[in-house]
């Protein structure tokens, strides 16, 4: 059994983009995926990697997947680009099934959908120059642009990801920092007009000075008009820019809804703990678990046998059916 | 315990790693940087200088020939003179083994290439292919590869000697290539598994690349060091395997090479004979190519490996 | 007693000059204390732990000394720091959990690590097993290859083999890193732990995550670009910091609470500098908003109030 958070834009207001679709229905919307892996000698035994996920994002909206290593986060990112196959379950961009898409269509989806990964130095070939991301859009996509037009192009979308052109271009990627290396790809995206971003730990290898610069770029992308879907493992940074949370536990959601009810009133026993073991500046550890009620101590929810149950408005919390 | 920062991937998926360099490096390609490294070590030196001349050799040396190397004439079994333009000597036979060994050298060169590009070419192809698709692809083209490896190459070449009434040089370089590009296959699938991996193949999916387009212009290059020296141990193997099979009589029908001047010479009982300038030369010549290709390909590894290197 | 370190610089050889990595570094650590070392990558943290204990082969040592409970430690001297390794001074490195020989079982490896420190293994089992026991591993784990073990159980086995001779300072370097959030919490509480029970008497935390820091340390020291910014207690350096660097640093760090809409965070613009051909005078100079001309003089570690140094013209003041 699955849960859908219900439609109904939350997204602040901003230029959205036109026929985003930001009025009605969902951009992205995934109901019932699951990943599952043929593991073992002759592919006999099944590794379950993500289960009967359900949720969606809307335009002009940031959507937080939060979870810990195995939680089925990072499989989920790639199942929505297309570049790990879903097993049952669809997702669907605009109302159309992604997994349908074949060779020109899947070429108009990435024209709307573009991923950023963690790693910025293993998503550039090393032995090209950094700028060489965009050339791969020109050629792909806009063949028939003149250079000066292209060049145009490029500039404003350096800009608005604060980069000076002049100091990234005609560099080798290990000229670059990592946080121009990720912002770089955010302009590549741009490039495309794209509608929605898939956001894959892009922060966590960058410092804690240039990480923040990276995470104000995904709020001003929200802000005209993009949905992203933001995932990571650290919870202070999902707090800080997402509108509306999932939380992950070995690929199945046990928690999910607005972003203030789901830290500030957090049901599940798992969120419990993750939010008591996060290490907060200004509060000790020891004072953080007093507040909350039950902690560590979770009982062990199998995800086929319960469901999310709402809450309240916008808060749904996996518990035993 | 250097702290130059490596963005190693953790071995649990995704969770915080330190940050990687923040600082830009200096500005050296690293062509340049290997250039540099590559002048410096002795033995890519060494056997660049030594495949060389040789080839040098197999170019200019029969234009020298005072004989044709087939043409029976001279003096039978007279060692080496500066007369007549005998100067390797003749064989039992009276041919000039002058004109015999520059004419071997240059079939040497010749099938060294031709045999190592065809066995490259197909190793690339089943490596990357196998590699990058991985599924079912890599389980039939895996398959192909084990059958072709174990396929016993000498059964073989004698029921194609037996069908083909004139065997050339040709036809030995591609049974030869055909026949050597498992475990080529193999070493590119294994380093295109791990460059598969990277990042930058899926952000080239993402920009509408194919998988051929992938392979080639991404994956590809980043081997370029790695094909380089698969390549060279390809030509040097392709020449080993000539002369083995020229040895035990089944090389070209038409003309001489390296390994038949060996089996005719002690077919002919030259080193009872005491005639040394008929097996000499070629045996030494097979050594002095193959084994400077070998030095040169691990002075390429120290090149290009910097953990080899030393600073 | 504790550890003194004076003027330390060691440098790496490459291929295009030598950078600085530790350029001129004196601080003192009390007996009992845990210092936590932050800074972001590149900064020479992970050079200056490490310079203490092993100079790896690139690394070379330049100038100043490095005093432990009196005596001077001959860190330029890879044999005669084997005496000191292991039983005075221990680390775990960076990436332990990955430099566990895959091939050896825990319990061999240990075996012959100690054998190599002239202790039999036979004499130190039980306590080691007790260890083990205390920060929740089964005594199983010994004879188990480190592929069989989770990430924080391999961190965790990693501390208790190189806290085993109760050595007087220990480097711990990113050991919480690549870790779970919970793991995380589980892993530092152990350091703790350790002091408590006396295993270790004085500890170096080498960390990037400042808010890890805050919670299990008690000094923190902020180094910057190979020269050192601040040190400070814990909550003076979260609460009150004194010198740019570390005020922009803390500011810019979100917390769960901190909402984009509500109140937004601003980085720090520019880069670190290279430090193969390292600017003069402050090394911060370049991104300080407070940055005056007397900056082109490299700023003194000073002490400001008890306790708490700051290396800046302006604050020093």
């Amino acid at each position: 059994m699955s849960r859908r958070l219900d439609g109904g834009s939350t997204g602040s207001g901003g230029a959205g983009l036109a026929g985003a679709g930001a009025d009605t229905g969902a951009l992205m919307e995934l109901d019932g995926c699951c990943k599952v892996y043929k593991v073992g000698a002759f592919g006999g035994k099944r590794l379950t990697a993500v289960h009967d996920v359900s949720f969606d994002v809307h335009a002009g909206e940031v959507v937080s997947l939060i979870g810990e290593s195995g939680s089925g986060k990072s499989t989920i990112g790639r199942m929505i680009l297309r570049l790990s196959p879903v097993t049952e379950g669809t997702i669907c961009f605009k109302g159309d099934d992604v997994a349908k898409l074949k060779r020109s269509g899947l070429q108009e989806y990435y024209r709307h959908v573009q991923g950023v990964f963690q790693d910025p130095f293993s998503s550039y070939n090393p032995i090209y120059k950094a700028d060489r991301v965009f050339k791969m859009i020109k050629d792909a996509y806009f063949s028939g642009v003149d250079d000066r037009e292209w060049d145009a192009k490029v500039h404003a979308a350096l800009e608005a990801v604060t980069l000076d052109p002049t100091q990234v271009l005609h560099k080798y990627p290990h000229q670059l920092s990592g946080g121009q290396l990720q912002r770089l790809l955010v302009a590549r995206a741009l490039l495309l007009d794209i509608e929605f971003l898939v956001a894959d730990e892009i922060i966590s290898m960058l410092d804690a000075s240039t990480r923040i610069d990276v995470l104000n770029l995904l709020g001003d992308l929200k802000a005209r008009g993009l949905g992203i879907l933001f995932i990571t493992h650290d919870l202070s940074l999902g707090n800080y820019i997402s509108d509306r949370t999932v939380i992950l536990r070995r690929g199945a959601i046990v928690e999910m809804g607005a972003t203030e009810k789901v830290f500030g009133n957090p049901q599940h026993p798992y969120t419990q703990m993750l939010l008591a073991s996060v290490p907060q500046l200004h509060r000790k550890w020891e004072d953080v678990e007093a507040a909350y009620l039950q902690v560590s101590n979770a009982v062990e929810v199998d995800s086929r046998e319960s469901s999310l149950v709402e809450l309240e408005p916008d808060h749904f919390v996996r518990s035993a059916a | 315990m250097s702290s130059a920062p490596a963005a190693a991937p953790s071995s649990l998926a995704k969770s915080e790693a330190p940050a990687a360099p923040q600082t830009p490096a200096p500005v050296m390609s690293s062509f340049r940087e290997s250039l540099h490294f590559a002048t410096r070590n002795r033995k890519l030196v060494f056997g660049l200088t030594v495949t060389f001349l040789m080839l040098l050799f197999a170019i200019v040396g029969p234009w020298f020939a005072q004989h044709p190397a087939l043409q029976f004439g001279g003096n039978l079994s007279s060692p080496p003179t500066t007369h007549d333009g005998y100067w390797f000597g003749t064989t039992l036979l009276g041919q000039d083994v002058y004109a015999q060994f520059v004419n071997g050298l240059r079939l040497a060169f010749i099938v060294g290439a031709l045999g190592g590009g065809i066995a490259a070419i197909i190793g690339m192809l089943v490596g990357f292919t196998a590699g990058y698709r991985g599924g079912i692809v890599d389980e039939v083209l895996n398959m192909i590869t084990n059958i072709v490896l174990v396929i016993p190459t000498f059964a073989l070449l004698l029921v194609i000697a037996a069908y083909l009434q004139v065997r050339g040089i040709m036809t030995e370089s591609v049974f030869i290539g055909c026949t050597s590009w498992p475990w080529a296959a193999r070493a590119l699938r294994a380093q295109t598994f791990s460059l598969t991996s990277r990042e930058f193949v899926s952000l080239g999916r993402l920009s509408g690349e194919g998988s051929w387009k992938i392979m080639f212009k991404e994956i590809a290059p980043n081997m370029s060091s790695y094909l380089f020296m698969m390549f060279i141990l390809l030509f040097g193997g392709s020449i080993l395997i000539a002369a083995t099979l020229d040895f035990i009589g089944l090389g070209p029908s038409n003309t001489i090479s390296l390994g038949m001047m060996m089996q005719l010479s002690v077919q002919n009982a030259a080193l009872q004979l005491h005639l040394w300038w008929w097996f000499v030369p070629p045996g030494l010549a097979i050594m002095a190519i193959v084994g400077s290709l070998y030095v040169m390909n691990v002075g390429l590894d120290e090149v290009f490996n910097p953990r080899l290197r030393n600073m | 007693m504790g550890l003194q370190v004076t003027d330390l610089k060691v440098s790496y050889r490459t291929l295009h000059g030598d950078v600085q990595a530790v350029d001129g570094v004196t601080f003192g650590i009390a007996d009992g204390e845990i210092m936590g070392l932050a800074g972001e990558s590149g900064c020479g943290k992970s050079s200056l732990g490490n310079s203490l204990v092993y100079l790896t082969g690139r690394m070379k040592y330049v100038h100043g000394t490095v005093e432990l409970d009196g005596v001077t430690l001959p860190i330029w001297d890879f044999e005669e720091m084997n005496e000191h390794r292991f039983k005075q001074i221990s680390v775990v490195p960076q990436y332990a959990m990955s430099a566990l020989n895959p091939t050896r079982k825990i319990g061999k490896m240990t075996h012959e690590l100690l054998r190599s420190r002239g202790v039999t293994y036979a004499s130190i089992e039980d306590e080691l097993v007790r260890r083990l026991e205390l920060v929740g591993l089964s005594k199983d784990v010994l004879g188990m290859y480190p592929i069989e073990l989770s990430g924080g159980m391999k961190q965790r086995t990693v501390m208790v083999i190189s806290t085993l001779l109760n050595p007087s300072l220990l480097i711990a370097d990113e050991i919480t890193s690549a870790l779970d959030v919970s793991t995380q919490k589980a892993v530092a509480g152990m350091l703790g732990e350790f002091r408590t029970r006396g295993f270790v008497k004085s500890m170096i935390v080498i960390t990037h995550d400042i808010s890890i820091l805050s919670q299990v340390a008690d000094t923190i020291l902020v180094m910057y670009a190979g020269h050192l910014a601040e040190k400070a207690t814990a909550e003076t350096i979260v609460e009150a910091p004194l010198h740019p660097y570390t005020k922009l640093l803390i500011s810019s760090l979100p917390e769960v609470g901190v909402r984009y809409d509500k109140k937004r965070l601003v980085g720090i613009p520019g880069i670190p500098p290279a430090l193969l051909d390292p600017p003069e005078g402050c090394r911060f100079r370049a991104r300080c908003p407070l940055a005056t001309a007397k900056c082109k003089e490299r700023p003194p570690f000073v002490d400001v109030a008890p306790g708490h140094q700051v290396a800046c013209w302006e604050v020093a003041a």
